[in-house]
């Protein structure tokens, strides 16, 4: 009994320090920013990116928010690339009172479930990449994207294949997930539209051994073969088509949009096209200084959705800023935030931001590219920008 | 349907699912030959495959990155790094036996068990940390040669690489060499003895812990081969490559009757073909309702019915001696 008592002493005594503790962390002292992508796993190139982007400008920009007198802080999330581990942080996420807006994710899939969660707070959060139609197509208020839409992008992916690579037949592949397997099916609704031929639809979670998905490609023959997902398993599947002889172009969409796919795709892939919301940073004239801050400081060159990452920040940053003015000065609420972001106009360095009612950017880039020999040399071919279509009726 | 498609790809179709069959069969092998001796599922065995294939890749990049890669006859090099996985991958096993299996050699069968799925997770990140310190990248790819990637056409709907037709004579010679040495030789003969009943084969005089580590050799000697060999025919390796194919390869070995060397061929030929016939096939049978994804389920199902039927395996009962 004794010994339980012990215990039962040490633990209020416990408690009991931890409580002021916390309570002084909830006090006006800071604001923090979250950011959740991959860090770790086949996609941590893209993720670690968009980490490395925010981190830029929550340095550059802090200082509107430090003057109202609170500390800005940065709290970057892996999500693995995983809906899973996504919501579990997003759980963590909401249960911090400090965080007051969050940049991501890199993959759609994880991106929608964790937003629920956001939701459940009306917390802010900005996605510099994520292109599914659902991010904003469910009307959440503290949901937003600086980028593009898979259904725009399937449908440019889809006219291109047809005006300029003059094709007749497609052969599509998708990799099962919500972004691969979406962008795949706009892509083949436009093929279809315009009377290109749609020879199969596969969807393949494999990653060594295409063998049999491409023995019947090679007997259909198709004029072009396209990949919806992302370079990881692109790259890998490409380089055995080449070698089982299929003469098929190869298309994708920004999934393919890193440097990576050239390491792991080599000759394969040299020559074949692209759409993508994000590009290079070259793209950007206004991204120059950018980039070239981002080489100094982290000794490598923005991978794609950095620098999207970068203006998705900004855009919280002003929106923060203009919350805690309406607030007095004192800490906003996250509703105030995600209310006083959706009304930011912000001309950043990928082009200017503003959101129309559902969260999409009220115009967004879409860029085709064609693959070189070395990610430096490839060429942009097309550049578009589009408004974002009405949400459809569910 | 479009039966002339369906019938013209189908010698091709076979032709996949023997590559892919030899693949397997010669990881399981590895299974087998120590499930056969211990009667342990050296569940770390797809990472000792994977520890194989980035020897392999390491040794081109280095020999890519000297310069030297394409002066050198691509067999011969290609026998140097088959060889050395087979000799990194074979000394790995004999060490993660001496390591996580041999003190562990009385506990309860699923103490090592255990400790094998821990010996995975540790080489799975082993590896990933040692890469990424050293390439500041775990994703690695087989630099690829011209000479392997030459198609063999036989008629006109059927062709394979020269490197799918290595990797189905290596299989073979692996077999042929593993039951001539299990079946003929006096250490094949010591190892059956250990097989059979341990103490017995210690008081005749046989050293049971070298034996032990002897098949640890062979089995994981195989595994690296076929590691290697997995990275030419499929170029792209990651720290977590051997997952898949360990999976499937311990299937093949329990569907042929795990133990036994030519149930392990047979099992992987048989769930081989199966993929190959299920990923080509699906989709076109089911009018699209069903397409490649849906292979694995396919396969799976078919090894849970054999195994209802003949839950000792395809050739469990038929050679009585174990390895």
């Amino acid at each position: 009994m004794r010994f339980r008592l012990t215990r039962l002493v040490i633990l209020l005594a416990v408690l009991a320090l931890a409580v002021p503790l916390t309570a002084e962390a909830q006090g006006k002292g800071t604001i923090k920013i979250a950011t959740q992508s991959p860090l770790s796993g086949e996609l941590a190139a893209l993720g670690e990116g968009i980490k490395l982007g925010t981190q830029l400008a929550v340095e550059k920009f802090k200082a509107a928010v430090e003057k109202a007198g609170f500390k800005v802080e940065l709290v970057p999330f892996d999500d693995q690339a995983k809906p899973d581990v996504g919501v579990a942080n997003a759980k963590n996420i909401i249960n911090d009172k400090d965080i007051l807006a969050v940049i991501g994710h890199l993959n759609s899939g994880v991106a929608i479930p964790s937003s629920e969660v956001y939701k459940e707070v009306n917390l802010v959060m900005i996605s510099p990449a994520n292109t599914n139609p659902l991010i904003t197509d469910r009307g959440l208020p503290n949901v937003n994207r600086v980028c593009g839409r898979d259904d725009v992008q399937g449908e440019v992916g889809a006219r291109f294949a047809k005006d300029e690579l003059k094709v007749k037949s497609v052969y599509i592949v998708h990799n099962k997930n919500q972004y691969g397997q979406g962008i795949a099916e706009y892509f083949q609704d436009t093929s279809k539209k315009l009377g290109v031929q749609v020879l199969g639809f596969e969807g393949t979670e494999e990653r060594a051994n295409f063998d049999p998905i491409l023995t019947p490609i090679k007997a259909k023959n198709p004029d072009v073969i396209y990949f919806g997902g992302e370079y990881p398993q692109a790259a890998p599947m490409f380089r055995q088509a080449r070698e089982k002889g299929i003469k098929a172009k190869f298309m994708g969409p920004d999934g393919l949009d890193s440097s990576e796919l050239v390491k792991l795709g080599g000759d394969a892939v040299a020559g074949m096209h692209f759409t993508t919301v994000a590009g290079g940073v070259k793209e950007y004239p206004k991204a120059k200084e950018f980039a070239d801050e981002y080489k100094k400081k982290f000794g490598k060159d923005p991978e794609p959705f950095a620098a999207q990452a970068y203006d998705a920040t900004a855009v919280a940053l002003k929106g923060l800023e203009a919350a805690i003015k309406e607030a007095g000065g004192k800490v906003p609420t996250r509703e105030a935030v995600s209310k006083a972001t959706r009304k930011v106009k912000y001309s950043g360095i990928t082009g200017s931001i503003e959101f129309d009612d559902k969260g999409d950017p009220k115009k967004a880039t879409y860029l085709i590219y064609q693959v070189g020999k070395d990610w430096k040399d490839n060429k942009l071919v097309k550049r578009l920008e589009i408004a974002a279509p009405a949400a459809k009726k569910q | 349907m479009d039966w002339p498609l369906v019938l013209g790809i189908l010698p091709q179709v076979v032709m996949d699912g023997l590559v892919l069959g030899f693949m397997y069969a010669l990881i399981a092998l590895g299974y087998t030959m120590v499930y056969g001796v211990l009667e342990l599922i050296n569940f770390a065995h797809s990472e000792i495959f994977m520890v194989g294939a980035f020897v392999g890749v390491e040794i081109l990049l280095v020999l890519r990155a000297g310069g030297l890669l394409d002066p050198l006859n691509p067999f011969l090099v290609l026998l140097l790094i088959v060889l050395t996985g087979m000799l990194v991958s074979g000394l790995l096993a004999v060490a993660i036996e001496r390591v996580a299996y041999r003190p562990l050699r009385s506990a309860p069968r699923l103490i090592p068990l255990i400790s094998a799925i821990g010996v995975s997770f540790f080489l799975q990140d082993a590896v990933r940390l040692v890469e990424s310190l050293w390439r500041n990248a775990f994703y690695l790819t087989y630099p690829s040669f011209p000479v392997f990637n030459k198609r063999i056409e036989l008629g006109e709907t059927v062709d394979f690489s020269v490197k799918s037709l290595l990797v189905i004579a290596a299989s073979l010679m692996v077999l042929v060499a593993l039951q001539f040495l299990v079946n003929r030789t006096r250490l094949g003969k010591a190892i059956r003895a250990v097989a059979e009943d341990q103490p017995t084969a210690s008081l005749m005089g046989i050293n049971v812990n070298r034996i032990i580590s002897v098949t640890f050799l062979i089995g994981g000697a195989m595994g690296g081969a076929a590691g290697v060999l997995f990275g030419v025919q499929y170029n792209t390796v990651n720290p977590f490559t051997g997952f898949i194919p360990g999976i499937k390869a311990f299937t093949a070995a329990v569907l042929g009757g795990i133990g036994n060397i030519p149930g392990a061929m047979v099992g992987g030929l048989v769930l081989g073909l199966l993929e190959a016939f299920a990923a080509s096939y699906l989709s076109l049978f089911t009018g699209g309702a069903f397409g490649a994804e849906y292979k694995d389920i396919f396969a799976f199902s078919i090894l849970i019915l054999i195994l209802i039927f003949r839950p000792r395996g395809l050739l469990g009962e038929v050679v009585r001696e174990r390895a």
